[in-house]
């Protein structure tokens, strides 16, 4: 660590386990790194469209697994069965101002 | 587009300190010790005013002339380490405590109850004693402390060395006892391609040559109860009559100290009201009599005995302490060691970043037995009924040990939860709650202030000589196992 100098046993584990992960992780550290990298959907936020029920699969959620694919619509383009904003859908989330409060907006696409 | 929190920064939980001008901290849920830069210093005393969002901190590091670069790879080390944390993190959680089958290390053998002594501090005899030797063995057996080695070879695991204390009463009544037991667990362990370290206990009152060239030889570890000076010892460490015990004592540590090179000799000093003069205690004992160390405890009391400090002379002993502080830094800085030893123990914690779960090792790697040979959690509960934690011959009582273990835990002693000494403190000694509270797992309230003032002022040694001699602080590495 370059700001803090590490001066005793547990300090040198410390600074050592962030030397390690500094190399650790490839994907999302490109250099030149100005800001900070904040991944978009998937985990951090609330992004409908990555839950499973309780057995691990979708059938038993609470809406079509149709609907919960949302952020794969919004953030990025994911070429499996989403609404396609590109070519048919280009409107699909247009009454999904905040996900968290408007996600049953979204309704079922038949393409 | 999905909102994401927005959490804000402020000061995780760490002590900060300066020493040779220079700015650290001690990282509490760690025991981590880091020396800081001024952006660091900069980025925490903002965060002392109000707690702030990432986009303030970089901007706070901006004016300060930090690039965009250098202010998220600070923010980001410090947040690595914990010294910042987000509003909405949950708190470190406490050390975990040993595990159920952690290998025992150390067995004190109380081998005899008796003393020709009579203290009037003492915690086995006087005013507040929780022993009951009523009806009770006064010396062990050969029978009884063979076991016990057995014992403590079985129970060690894999470890290649473990370490037998002889304790009393007055030790050296056993002597015959103690020369057996030597013998008994060298070849025992030998056997079996490991080794035992000896150290021992007494008074000194009843060293001879003969004594002093056994214990030379065998290199076991001697540590010397004693107050000081003619006038300070003989104030509370008299015999039965009332008789002082230095005219007694002083020649034969002398002998000891002349004759026994294998180990260093320590000397144990406890102060009482009255005897709170450290700086002359430690110069009699280093300089004149040639103890190599000396350390100084506060008398254990229920409450207010009359050999009680009082609040006064607890800060002037404090004020002592530091006085030979100061000395202790001075030859550290020359690279001489010094013989004050509560620095030099402390120092070997803190090169360790030890984060203890509990005060200390009694009832984890360390047990006591009793003459009759009952297992207590350290020679403090020796033949004590209330704390028995089982018996050498049918081992440790596992259900007592987690009761003992599970109060004695840092975590469930609420008071410790804000304090930054807890790593070293962890609440203080089992024995000295339960005298003062009635429950081993109190913490020691009544001394707080003066952990905190004597930790802060090590932690400031400790900073100094790591800007300005790294090299000594790793004679203090080997110390203390980690």
């Amino acid at each position: 660590m370059k700001h803090l100098r590490p001066i005793n046993r547990k300090a040198t584990q410390i600074d050592e386990m962030a030397a390690s992960m500094e190399e650790d992780v490839v994907a999302l550290q490109q250099t030149p790194q100005v800001r900070p990298h904040v991944p978009m959907g998937c985990s951090l936020a609330f992004s409908p469209g990555w839950e499973v029920d309780a057995g691990g699969g979708t059938a038993g959620l609470c809406q079509p697994v149709e609907r919960d694919i949302y952020d794969c619509y919004v953030t990025c383009f994911w070429p499996v069965q989403v609404p396609d904003h590109v070519n048919y859908s280009p409107d699909w989330a247009s009454k999904c101002a905040v996900a968290t409060k408007d996600w049953r907006n979204l309704d079922i696409v038949f393409p | 587009m999905t909102a994401l929190p927005t959490p804000n920064f402020r000061r995780g939980d760490y002590h900060p300190f300066e020493a040779a001008g220079l700015d650290f901290i001690y990282l509490v849920s760690a025991g981590a010790i880091f020396q800081m830069d001024d952006g660091a210093t900069r980025l925490l005393a903002a965060l002392g005013e109000r707690e702030l969002s990432h986009a303030e901190m970089v901007e706070a590091l901006a004016e300060a002339g930090y690039s965009q670069a250098d202010a998220q790879d600070l923010i980001r080390e410090l947040r690595f380490a914990q010294v910042i944390v987000s509003t909405q993190a949950r708190a470190v959680p406490a050390p975990a405590g040993p595990p159920a089958d952690f290998p025992l290390q150390a067995l004190v053998l109380n081998i005899t109850n008796q003393c020709n002594l009579a203290c009037t501090y003492c915690y086995e005899f006087g005013a507040d004693k929780i022993a009951t030797p009523e009806g009770k063995k006064k010396y062990m057996s050969l029978e009884t402390a063979k076991e016990s080695v057995d014992f403590l070879l079985a129970e060690s695991g894999a470890r290649k060395a473990v370490h037998i204390t002889f304790f009393g009463g007055e030790t050296l009544m056993n002597f015959p006892l103690l020369r057996e037991v030597v013998a008994y667990a060298n070849a025992k362990a030998e056997a079996q391609g490991r080794s035992v370290g000896y150290s021992l206990t007494t008074n000194a009152t009843m060293l001879t040559p003969e004594i002093i060239r056994f214990l030379g030889d065998n290199a076991i570890g001697v540590t010397v109860s004693m107050d000081g000076p003619p006038e300070l010892q003989d104030k509370r460490r008299v015999y039965k009559s009332g008789k002082g015990s230095y005219a007694v004592v002083e020649p034969r540590i002398r002998a000891l100290i002349a004759n026994h090179r294998t180990r260093a000799i320590t000397a144990r000093v406890t102060l009482t009201s009255g005897v709170t003069d450290v700086v002359r205690i430690y110069r009699h004992l280093k300089d004149d009599l040639g103890f190599h160390e000396v350390g100084f405890a506060p008398v254990t009391a229920e409450g207010e005995r009359d050999y009680t400090l009082d609040g006064d002379e607890m800060s002037d002993v404090l004020s002592q302490f530091h006085a030979l502080a100061d000395e202790w830094l001075e030859f550290a800085l020359d690279g001489r060691m010094h013989g004050f030893s509560n620095v030099s123990e402390t120092m070997a914690e803190l090169i360790q970043g030890a984060n203890k779960s509990h005060p200390c090792g009694a009832g984890i790697g360390l047990l006591g037995v009793s003459p009759s040979g009952d297992l207590s959690p350290c020679h403090r509960f020796t033949d004590a009924d209330t704390h028995t934690l089982g018996h050498i011959s049918s081992g440790v009582d596992r259900e007592k040990q987690k009761d003992f273990l599970d109060r004695g835990h840092v975590a469930s002693k609420y008071d410790c939860q804000s304090c930054f000494a807890r790593p070293l403190c962890a609440g203080g000694c089992h024995h000295e709650a339960f005298v003062r509270y009635g429950d081993t797992g109190h913490a020691n309230l009544h001394y707080c202030d003066w952990i905190r003032n004597w930790t802060d002022r090590c932690l400031q040694i400790y900073g100094a000589l790591s800007a300005r001699n790294p090299e000594f602080l790793e004679r203090f590495a080997e110390r203390k196992a980690a």
